[in-house]
């Protein structure tokens, strides 16, 4: 509102609070918001890193091998610590907290508690990373 | 143990100031007594000028809802003991532009809830039934968490998309319009379609689920929104992919 | 336009969070810390060999960079209440995402 419009019992002159640039901070629940969403970042370096190592393995075994001593580096090893953070940051948000919100599964026409969908997700996790692993580690 | 507590309550008058102030008062404190109680103790023996809403006392009513050390409450439903020992800040409800001392101006929710139509709508080529129309209880479970909606706008405070762009459609007005097209007896959903998907409606939203969190009734909004965010998609799928007559 | 960029998101969501974490927990910490000895190149290049590998891996990364690229954008928007510069966020967003995923299809199909 404008400073100029006289306060009149018929004409409310409101307050309205400025929000500030990092309104994220001055809350709990807020920060943990805007990280789960910087989660995002990491994900895309991930695509990039995983790129990278498709790269060095097409090229052969010598790329592969400069590829495990760059990766054991100090600077990308770092980056990857917390990168791994923020993944588990967005898988734990995402698999336990968002989709068993946001998703409808029923059961013979009824509607599984979200606690059950959960569960469901843990376990589709765990068959994941077991898969994952078995493939890679042989 | 006192037996008295610190109310820091925040104070606007606009034909005097330009910017809200704390004023403070010292209220007995009592075991029964919620956030609400001491508000209606400074009304009627320490400062009469005062200004608040209230109505029921009991959770219903959805007026008197308050920012109480930071979070969107209803002050009938808080009390003054779970704060002590104080002091307690009891602030209007952030988001809404502020009348006067804790009253805020609720009318932008006013003018978007008709928007999304929250009525039972029926399809006008069929003739009205000739008595009630039936429900199952299976049919009635499908939208009873939303239909406990007491509008009592604790869910816009808390969410910072609305904080931060007014045009967006909001949690409860979208949790609203999902009790009635999830209502087995409703016709409508294809006619609030538009506003609900549209970049104001269900898109704006980030899924902070912060208006889950403060809701005094369960309502789920963010759940509400997510679910209407794949049902929309799914249906712009179908645009896409089946021809007009077999959607 | 909108549900299709976010049915990206959610898919990329979903795969990311099944896979990535052990993904990125072997080849960011297991292997180069020495936790674990990694595969030798014979193995993984068999493993990468297989079509059904790279298609999937193409999937990930395909998926990850729209959920990306959507999740970044909102941050943006609201996190550094950025909203007014839409346009030029979303550009720089979604063309980054189909970049990436232009060079993954080269990279996984392509050149393999």
């Amino acid at each position: 509102m404008s400073e100029k419009i006289e306060y009149t019992p018929f004409h409310p002159r409101w307050y309205r609070p400025h929000i500030p640039v990092f309104w994220w901070l001055r809350r709990r629940s807020y920060l943990l918001f805007v990280l789960r969403e910087l989660s995002s970042v990491f994900v895309a370096w991930f695509v990039v890193f995983l790129l990278l190592l498709v790269n060095a393995v097409a090229q052969g075994p010598d790329d592969y091998r400069r590829f495990l001593d760059w990766s054991a580096g100090p600077g990308v090893l770092s980056l990857n610590v917390i990168a791994l953070c923020f993944i588990v940051l967005h898988a734990v948000t995402w698999l336990f907290m968002l989709a068993p919100h946001a998703m409808v599964v029923r059961l013979r026409g009824k509607r599984l508690p979200a606690a059950v969908v959960g569960a469901g997700n843990l376990v589709a996790w765990v068959l994941a990373s077991a898969l994952v692993a078995s493939l890679i580690l042989g | 143990m006192t037996d008295r507590i610190t109310l820091r309550v925040t104070r606007y008058r606009p034909e005097s100031e330009t910017e809200p102030t704390a004023q403070e008062y010292e209220i007995p404190l009592r075991k029964e007594w919620a956030i609400l109680d001491g508000l209606n103790h400074i009304k009627d023996h320490l400062d009469g000028t005062l200004s608040y809403r209230w109505s029921c006392r009991m959770g219903v009513c959805g007026s008197c809802g308050m920012t109480v050390n930071g979070e969107p409450k209803l002050t009938c439903a808080t009390f003054l003991e779970d704060y002590a020992p104080g002091p307690i800040r009891v602030e209007p409800l952030s988001n809404f532009p502020v009348v006067r001392d804790l009253v805020v101006d609720i009318g932008d929710f006013m003018r978007k809830l008709p928007q999304i139509k929250p009525w039972l709508i029926r399809s006008e080529q069929e003739p009205p039934a000739e008595n009630e129309y039936p429900q199952l209880p299976a049919e009635r479970e499908e939208y009873e968490r939303f239909s406990m909606c007491i509008n009592c706008m604790l869910c816009y405070a808390a969410c910072p998309v609305y904080g931060l762009d007014q045009e967006f459609l909001g949690p409860a007005a979208i949790a609203l319009a999902q009790r009635y097209n999830l209502d087995s007896r409703d016709q409508g959903a294809s006619e609030r379609m538009d506003v609900l998907s549209a970049a104001e409606g269900i898109w704006a939203c980030t899924f902070v689920g912060e208006c889950s969190a403060v809701c005094p009734k369960d309502v789920d909004p963010a759940g509400a929104i997510q679910r209407y965010k794949f049902t929309a998609a799914m249906e712009s799928l179908k645009t896409l992919l089946l021809p007009r007559g077999a959607r | 336009m909108e549900p299709f960029l976010w049915l990206l998101f959610s898919a990329g969501g979903v795969l990311s969070a099944l896979l990535i974490p052990a993904l990125l927990l072997l080849f960011g910490l297991a292997f180069p810390l020495g936790w674990v000895s990694p595969p030798d190149h014979a193995h993984l290049s068999a493993v990468l060999g297989q079509p059904v590998t790279r298609v999937v891996l193409l999937g990930l990364c395909v998926l990850a960079l729209f959920h990306w690229a959507h999740r970044f954008r909102y941050t943006l928007y609201d996190g550094l209440q950025l909203k007014h510069l839409g346009r030029p966020i979303n550009l720089f967003c979604y063309g980054a995402a189909l970049a990436g995923s232009a060079v993954a299809s080269y990279l996984l199909l392509a050149a393999w």
